[in-house]
């Protein structure tokens, strides 16, 4: 929730969730793809675990590593409304020093990038394209991992490094006959609404791991729907260990 | 009708006329000494980035017909760092507040200051937070009045061009908007330094401030400035007061030093050098 909602103002933001040394080098250079691409802050939410820990990463050479640069305005500098957005709710952004004399600023604006702070209706304007270019590329943004889904009938909804001892409970689970699987969540926001829905209709029931008190656990049960979903909090720096979560698969059954 | 154009308006965005500021403010002269110098200098507007924080003067980079950032509270340094390291023949400067630039952003400025970072840095200075309602801060002089210490204030203020110069600045001065022409030229010379230059500007908040302090006008501000200022360039900065009774004003810091930015593309210089005769030597090998 800080992630997406981090300052005051409303606005909607990209969260990604790494599980491993190696996912938080690729995430980082998809975070700042994101962030050209939807100009908007991209956060890497590396929990605690996995920033301490030390793995083998592959590094790709230079010319290999897919990078994506920001839409440039293709009107010259008199005709260039910093704020006006294409189609795909994004306006196209010029970069210091290329004549547009580009004027950022936090407060509500309009499209020339005039503050308009006593304007409701601006504020109306802004906020929701703000908002609604994350929420309408939702597909394209989000990405999920699903592992043994496709016959299970308990699924496990996990990120970070919590996912880690899931893949193992839920490999356990399957050894003692229990068809579970895991639905990862990369991105945590915007919130893979779809992603969550389509496996909450062919499960029976839900786990979420988390450690905290419950915090996506509520997103999860809202895209839910019907299927009932059980809560597994770890509170401190411990994860999860795979025999606490096979238990809770096994209640879930 | 023909409308003859300023000579400064293509400084200035036009659009963003009217100003937020009040009757007696210095912050328009602050504005006015920079696109002067500017002006003076004859720098290619392209190539300016005018980087402010949060509060009055943090309109100031609207207002002016450069590229420009109005940052989030306190961020103008680390922001303006940015924006120098990702392009360095972009000349840089940061123009924000005393609470701006010394409370919320006071770890940016020293760090800014102490990496010697090709940045020019302009502070107005008012004493207190006039655009939230006259808090005191940390420039707020000790005894003072302001809405939260109305008693006076028992903190002892920063002395900016001290920190400044502790911090290793290599252009360190101090103004006040009744010096208009020094100032322009202070501006001038800032701008030219290689590296991390500073220039507190002491301007008046008498709707504010001044209010609480028996400086009802613009007026009585500028008389204390008239009265209380004392030129003293080259002068020790840990001595220069600010009282009711002396403002000490002047060019207190004017050293050479390479700065980050230098250092930096050596080390880049350097590095390569190094890959390029291991990358032969492998070759021969």
């Amino acid at each position: 929730m800080q992630a997406k909602w981090g300052s005051h103002g409303d606005y909607e933001i990209i969260a990604l969730a790494p599980s491993s040394v190696q996912e938080i080098f690729d995430l980082t250079i998809e975070a700042f793809n994101l962030s050209e691409t939807y100009r908007t802050p991209v956060v890497v939410l590396a929990d605690e675990i996995v920033g301490h820990m030390r793995e083998r990463v592959t590094i790709p050479k230079a010319d290999e590593i897919r990078v994506v640069n920001r839409k440039k305005p293709r009107v010259p500098p008199g005709e260039h409304a910093q704020f006006r957005p294409d189609q795909d709710l994004v306006p196209p952004m010029a970069c210091f020093g290329e004549g547009y004399r580009f004027y950022a600023t936090g407060l509500t604006h309009d499209e020339s990038g005039r503050p308009r702070t006593s304007s409701a209706k601006a504020q109306q304007k802004l906020v929701q394209r703000l908002c609604d270019k994350i929420r309408k590329n939702a597909d394209k943004i989000v990405k999920t991992e699903k592992t043994m889904l496709e016959d299970a009938e308990v699924a496990v909804v996990a990120y970070g490094i919590t996912s880690r001892s899931a893949i193992s409970a839920v490999r356990k689970a399957r050894e003692t006959g229990i068809k579970a699987g895991l639905l990862r969540l990369v991105t945590l926001w915007p919130f893979p609404d779809h992603q969550v829905s389509q496996v909450a209709k062919k499960v029976d029931k839900i786990v979420v791991l988390e450690m905290n008190y419950g915090q996506i656990v509520r997103e999860v049960e809202r895209a839910a729907k019907e299927t009932p979903v059980i809560f597994l909090p770890k509170l401190g720096e411990e994860p999860h260990k795979p025999a606490e979560i096979l238990q809770a698969i096994g209640r879930a059954r | 009708m023909n409308e003859e154009m300023h000579p400064f308006e293509i400084f200035l965005r036009r659009e963003m006329i009217p100003h937020i500021w009040c009757d007696g403010c210095g912050n328009g002269i602050i504005l006015n000494c920079y696109v002067r110098a500017l002006k003076d200098l004859d720098i290619d507007l392209n190539k300016v980035v005018t980087v402010s924080g949060i509060g009055c003067i943090g309109r100031i980079s609207g207002f002016t017909n450069t590229d420009a950032f109005h940052t989030t509270h306190g961020r103008a340094v680390a922001f303006a760092t940015g924006a120098k390291l990702a392009n360095p023949e972009l000349k840089v400067v940061v123009i924000s507040g005393d609470g701006d630039l010394f409370a919320i952003g006071g770890n940016h400025f020293i760090h800014g200051a102490r990496r010697n970072m090709d940045i020019h840095v302009i502070c107005a200075n008012n004493f207190n937070y006039g655009m939230t309602g006259g808090q005191y801060g940390p420039t707020t002089p000790l005894d003072a009045w302001t809405t939260t210490t109305p008693y006076g204030n028992v903190e002892h203020p920063f002395n900016l061009v001290h920190l400044a110069a502790a911090s290793g600045a290599v252009y360190v001065a101090r103004w006040t908007t009744l010096h208009v022409r020094r100032l322009t030229e202070s501006i001038k010379k800032a701008l030219q330094k290689e590296g991390f230059s500073f220039i507190e500007v002491i301007t008046p908040c008498p709707e504010i401030y001044g209010r609480y302090n028996k400086m009802r006008t613009g007026i009585d501000m500028m008389n204390w400035f008239r009265k209380a200022s004392e030129i003293r360039h080259q002068s020790d900065p840990a001595k220069a007061e600010i009282t009711p009774e002396r403002i000490v004003i002047g060019e207190f810091v004017d050293v050479e030093k390479p700065s980050f930015g230098r250092l930096l593309r050596g080390m880049t210089a350097k590095v390569e050098e190094k890959l390029r005769k291991e990358s032969v030597d492998e070759a021969r090998n």
